[in-house]
């Protein structure tokens, strides 16, 4: 069970307060009721929002929203959305949480998002809770658009756009080369919006309250409020939102860390002094993981595994990325364990730089940003194992890994 | 400008990772471009075809076993 603090930093935008999912009555009851607007309007007020992607990549909303809708004029398709909430990252809890808490809002956003772009099809694809999504929608029978839930696949690569378009198509959950790219040619070849889950709830209140309201959170560069999973250890992992610019140390205790890893399993391990320095910033904070690294845990056996799962998870469909990142892994394994480490380093640093943009899908990029953020921040624990000496004092692991099959 | 080195004809290699199967083929066609990692796999140099080459590099991407190699037009500036 994952705890969820929805007010602890700023009033509740998008959770429901007391952790207690809300019906349709209570959604209604909580925003207000929703009107759709004219496209244009809608365009122009996301536009002035400044409210971009919570996948992961930080991607102005607008421009997406238009460029599909671009397409889908030149192409005379009626475009597809796609509502995001496969939540692949095993660390992340956040939209699963959205989803469990506020179904409606992010249902809301999805028609909003349709009407925008003057979509024909809607889906909302999740790893899990499909059920609990359809009762929800079965509640609302003023949507224009129908939409179906489409149970993925588990894996970490189901939600990236292209394996989900094609998924969603009836195809292979397997991430496809970028060009032409989903926005022109996604879900049954129509333009294709895919958006997470919860850049549809901000939607579906952008729409509600303003661009002036979305703004009130955040700073002037970077507006608005995020959903994080915060790991700290010896606690559940907690989801919490938390408005842009906000010192990380108010999100995580840092006293007693020795790292951070920010924005997941592509993302970057920080040392702590540097991470307490820090805000809320989506340059790195990816899809909203906040992991603390206890004094006296190591990183190098914390990130071997996560490698290793990263590894397993390629779709091994490319060929840097299949011969890369096992081997990678593998080498990263003999790092975190004490002793004479031969090549291991420059092995590192050579098939980091082979993987690196060769491949269909960013898997391999942000494999290489974890893996040369934790060179840089674990050097010393590195240096100390080649002498065969380990500071670490607890072996107990901090990042969830799905077991292996 | 003459048309060998007019910026507007020039090409960009791209590849499929996803049909790439490793021949080489492309590598010894288009060698100045494309040389192959400790794998097999093509190293594009990152530099656009300039115009003399994009014929031969035409072949090469239509001799490719699977057309996992694609040329594309370079962005002008
Ligand atoms: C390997 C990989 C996995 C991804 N997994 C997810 C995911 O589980 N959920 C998600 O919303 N986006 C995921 N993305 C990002 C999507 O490709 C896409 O950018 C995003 O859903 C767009 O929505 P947004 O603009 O609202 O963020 C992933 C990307 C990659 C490269
Ligand atoms: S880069 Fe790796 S994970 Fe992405 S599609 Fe290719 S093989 Fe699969
Ligand atoms: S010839 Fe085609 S399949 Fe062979 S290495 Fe080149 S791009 Fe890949």
């Amino acid at each position: 069970m994952t705890a969820t603090f929805p007010d602890l930093y700023m009033s509740p935008r998008l959770l429901a307060p007391g952790a207690a999912p809300a019906d349709l009555p209570t959604h209604h009851q909580r925003y207000g009721p929703l009107s759709h607007g004219d496209p244009e309007g809608v365009l122009r007020t996301v536009a002035e929002s400044g409210l971009t992607g919570r996948g992961g990549a930080a991607f102005p909303t607008y421009r997406k929203l238009v460029s599909v809708a671009e397409a889908g004029r030149r192409s005379g398709r009626a475009p597809v959305v796609v509502a995001n909430g496969a939540e692949g990252e095993p660390a992340s809890r956040k939209d699963k949480t959205l989803l469990r808490l506020s179904p409606h809002l992010v249902l809301d956003g999805l028609q909003i998002a349709a009407h925008a772009v003057g979509a024909g099809e809607a889906y909302l694809g999740v790893e899990d809770g499909a059920t609990w999504l359809e009762s929800a929608l079965a509640q609302r029978s003023g949507d224009p658009l129908p939409v179906t839930v489409v149970r993925l696949p588990k894996s970490f690569l189901s939600g990236q756009a292209s394996a989900l378009a094609r998924y969603v198509s009836g195809g292979a959950a397997l991430p496809a080369h970028p060009s032409p790219p989903v926005r022109e040619r996604g879900v049954h070849r129509a333009p294709t919006l895919v958006q997470n889950v919860e850049t549809l709830a901000h939607l579906a209140l952008v729409a509600r309250y303003g661009a002036d309201w979305y703004r009130s959170a955040g700073t002037p560069a970077q507006p608005g409020s995020a959903l994080c999973t915060v790991h700290v250890a010896g606690h559940e992992p907690r989801v919490t939102e938390a408005p842009y610019g906000l010192p990380l140390t108010r999100l995580l205790p840092l006293e007693d860390a020795s790292a951070v890893l920010v924005g997941g399993y592509h993302g970057t391990w920080i040392p702590a002094r540097e991470a307490a320095e820090l805000t809320v910033d989506a340059g790195y904070l990816g899809a909203g993981v906040l992991a603390a690294l206890p004094v006296g845990r190591c990183g190098l056996a914390e990130t071997a595994r996560v490698l290793r799962y990263l590894a397993l998870q390629s779709a091994g469909q490319c060929g840097p990325c299949l011969n890369g990142l096992p081997r990678i892994a593998t080498a990263f394994a003999a790092l975190a364990a004490p002793g004479p480490q031969g090549t291991v380093r420059t092995d590192l640093a050579r098939w980091s730089g082979l993987v690196e943009g060769r491949g269909a899908c960013h898997h391999p990029d942000g494999t290489v940003r974890l893996v040369r953020s934790a060179l840089t921040t674990f050097a010393a624990e590195a240096d100390a194992h080649a002498h065969g000496h380990c500071t670490a004092t607890d072996r107990t692991a901090l990042l969830p890994v799905p077991q292996e099959a | 400008m003459d048309r060998q080195t007019n910026p507007d004809r020039r090409m960009n290699l791209d590849i499929d990772w996803t049909s790439c199967q490793g021949h080489g083929l492309c590598a010894e066609l288009l060698p100045e471009h494309i040389t192959l990692d400790e794998w097999g796999y093509p190293l594009l140099d990152g530099t656009p075809v300039p115009a003399r080459t994009v014929k031969r590099a035409r072949r090469a991407a239509a001799d490719c076993p699977v057309l996992a190699l694609r040329l594309a037009p370079a962005q002008a500036g």
